[in-house]
């Protein structure tokens, strides 16, 4: 078992034959992801072979799902155009759309999680990120940019707001392996967040422990933290970035900043501990946490 | 800063003076000959100006010369003045707060509006939090005329002063909707004499992510408050923060680049104390050019004692960073003169290991645990520091 994503999910790439697009759908290929075809409308009714395999391109999403089964998107178009392929994909209801872009403008995320939110969404589409590396089920699936060498499958769910600390705590557990990990994304504005993967990792009944990974900014992770209180019923370890970043500076994600006393590292890490969540000081000691828990499961 | 924040308002119709800004005691004398009775206001990106001292009424061109001389080179909040905005004074009748701003817990955007204002907001909210009207705005519907009404009826401005609200806040909105800011404040929005509503002072902050389809707003940047290196490290496109300690450091992605950091800090404490002096995220590439233009910068701050050079090897594997490291010193060749601390770990890292050993180079350390590392780095530091 797994969350939003597994070996049926049938995969389309928006944005497929750009540099990014080509690259990762080879990648998610060789990953063994069902990728049945992309999206580019200037390029539509011609196929593109990526990592051995042909690949049509449609139109439009709509049409790509009509002709392919595809119930997951992933998006890799540049930012100024993301909100319009976001509305495009929620449109054809979509079941889950991943969007990697980085660098979208923060009022057109909030257009569309509004749009995602109002009647409109007939599909009852669900968006992971934006400016994330997407999600993997690790022998299944991999829609995103998630590298799948680094580890298989295994008890554990991850959800993280940084890619490359996905990766690190991946590494980390190796041995252990993962049922779902998702990225999902330091934007100011996101679709997916810790609380729904959190929802979701909780009635997986594969996942036996969670690792969740937050940073600076925002209070996702102390709303995540009453969430955990009240709901999860699974061991949860927390790693929390950024406790040495000054005030009022980005620290690479755009929602990556401490406004006054707001959003701080050590606030979030007080929230998580204060609901019975332990929180490691490096990512190998949150690792070495997590190996505790799972030695005795 | 805030004559910024008044072109904007200008732009789209919000009244209010936009005011003359001078950059000399000269100027801010002419400026004054035109105005009148005027204000002579301290430019910089901070709050409590007025406390600071930055700001001050003039009667006469000679008063305004002579504010302008003691309020220019100024420090504000560490921010050192080098404009004065000269508005032309006004009779001020009441004090409101208005601002439009995102909503990140709640995922859409937020009007917050009180008739106290003048004042920081945040005293208000102390002293009266009643009077601080919070209203919520989708994202997709945004504020047209019947929201702006109910935004005014809500907030409790004068009658008399309704239907110039009316238009305040839907100018206001366009303000925060085209120009793609993240916050546009206006404090005090000011009931003059004559029921007259304007801005006289405000504050937008601009969605950075959006600065491709606002080519205008390049212009805003403070470069004079801007850190050199920082400059620099922008010039090259590099994801580059300066901080205040001895360890450079350099990794890929910003959470991992984030956790370094704090990963080193634990480090330093059995080291001296020393700190991570800068955050730069090298992204997913981590080629020689970027490798070697991120060391470039860092190796120029001469606080910096030692390197620290951390990647997770996922989309680019380990050998290609470790041929970038390699890279990147022979480009540098004798301007590589700190030591490096090298981790890797993830795809091919046994490959990449193998390039930094065979390399051999008398400034790299490899280490391959990301504590330990910075351990090494920390140490490293603080040895050269105390020597």
């Amino acid at each position: 078992m797994s969350i939003y994503l597994n070996k049926d999910s049938k995969i389309i790439v928006q944005g497929m034959t750009g540099g990014m697009g080509s690259k990762h759908t080879t990648l998610m290929v060789e990953a063994g992801s069902n990728i049945v075809g992309g999206v580019n409308a200037r390029k539509a009714g011609t196929s593109v072979e990526l990592g051995g395999k042909e690949l049509p391109v449609f139109g439009n999403v709509a049409e790509a799902m009509e002709k392919t089964g595809a119930d997951v998107s992933v998006l890799f178009v540049p930012p100024a155009f993301t909100k319009d392929a976001c509305i495009e994909a929620i449109d054809a209801g979509i079941g889950l759309l991943v969007v990697i872009t980085e660098g979208v403008p923060v009022q057109d995320t909030a257009e569309v999680w509004a749009y995602l939110e109002s009647d409109a969404n007939k599909g009852g589409t669900r968006m992971i990120g934006p400016n994330c590396p997407g999600i993997i089920t690790p022998g299944e699936s991999l829609a995103g940019i998630t590298p799948h060498t680094i580890s298989g499958s295994g008890p554990v769910g991850l959800v993280s707001k940084s890619g490359t600390l996905t990766y690190q705590m991946m590494y980390e557990l190796k041995d252990y392996g993962f049922t779902t990990a998702i990225g999902i994304g330091g934007d100011p504005i996101i679709g997916t967040t810790h609380i729904d993967a959190l929802a979701a990792f909780e009635a997986d009944p594969d996942t036996k422990a969670i690792v969740m990974i937050g940073e600076i900014g925002g209070d996702a992770e102390e709303r995540a933290a009453a969430y955990i209180k009240d709901n999860v019923t699974k061991p949860v370890v927390g790693y929390v970035a950024g406790f040495t970043a000054p005030e009022g500076k980005t620290m690479g994600h755009a929602g990556a900043i401490v406004s006054g006393s707001a959003g701080t590292a050590q606030a979030k890490k007080e929230a998580l501990e204060a609901v019975g969540v332990k929180v490691g000081k490096t990512p190998s000691e949150t690792a070495e946490l997590m190996r505790e828990i799972l030695k005795d499961l | 800063m805030e004559f910024q924040a008044k072109e904007l308002f200008a732009k789209h119709d919000v009244p209010g003076a936009p005011g003359i800004v001078a950059t000399t005691p000269a100027e801010a004398r002419a400026a004054a000959e035109k105005l009148g009775v005027c204000v002579v206001k301290a430019q910089v990106k901070a709050g409590g100006r007025g406390k600071a001292g930055g700001v001050k009424l003039a009667k006469t061109p000679d008063e305004a010369e002579e504010h302008a001389t003691a309020i220019l080179g100024m420090e504000i909040k560490g921010l050192t003045v080098h404009r004065v905005l000269i508005a032309p004074a006004a009779t001020i009748e009441e004090e409101y707060y208005f601002s439009f701003l995102l909503d990140r817990s709640n995922r859409q955007y937020l009007c917050i509006a009180s008739i106290e204002g003048g004042v920081e907001i945040e005293e208000v909210a102390e002293t009266n939090p009643d009077a601080i009207k919070k209203i919520p705005i989708n994202a997709g519907t945004g504020v047209d005329e019947a929201k702006a009404r109910e935004i005014v009826a809500e907030t409790g401005f004068p009658e008399a002063l309704t239907e110039q609200a009316v238009t305040t806040v839907l100018n206001l909105w366009k303000t925060f909707v085209e120009e793609d800011a993240t916050l546009v404040e206006v404090n005090p929005l000011a009931r003059l004499a004559g029921d007259k509503l304007e801005a006289l002072d405000g504050k937008v902050s601009l969605d950075e992510n959006a600065e491709f389809r606002h080519e205008d707003h390049a212009a805003f940047e403070d470069k004079d408050a801007a850190d050199p290196l920082e400059a620099e490290a922008k010039a090259k496109g590099l994801n580059y923060v300066k901080l205040d300690g001895e360890v450079g450091i350099i990794g890929n992605g910003a959470g991992l680049v984030m956790s370094t950091l704090d990963v080193v800090a634990y480090a330093g404490e059995a080291h001296g104390g020393v700190k991570p002096a800068n955050f730069l995220d090298i992204g997913g590439g981590a080629n020689a050019q970027v490798m070697a233009d991120g060391l470039d910068v860092i190796l120029n701050d001469e606080q910096v004692k030692s390197v620290f050079v951390n990647v997770f090897g996922g989309i680019t594997a380990c050998d290609e960073v470790a041929n970038g490291i390699k890279g990147a010193l022979e480009i540098l060749g004798d301007a590589a003169t700190k030591p490096l601390v090298v981790r890797l770990d993830g795809n091919n890292v046994d490959k990449g290991r193998a390039i930094l050993e065979e390399l051999n180079h008398p400034l790299v350390t490899t280490v391959d645990t990301m504590d330990g590392a910075a351990d090494k780095a920390a140490e490293l530091a603080h040895s050269s520091t105390s020597a």
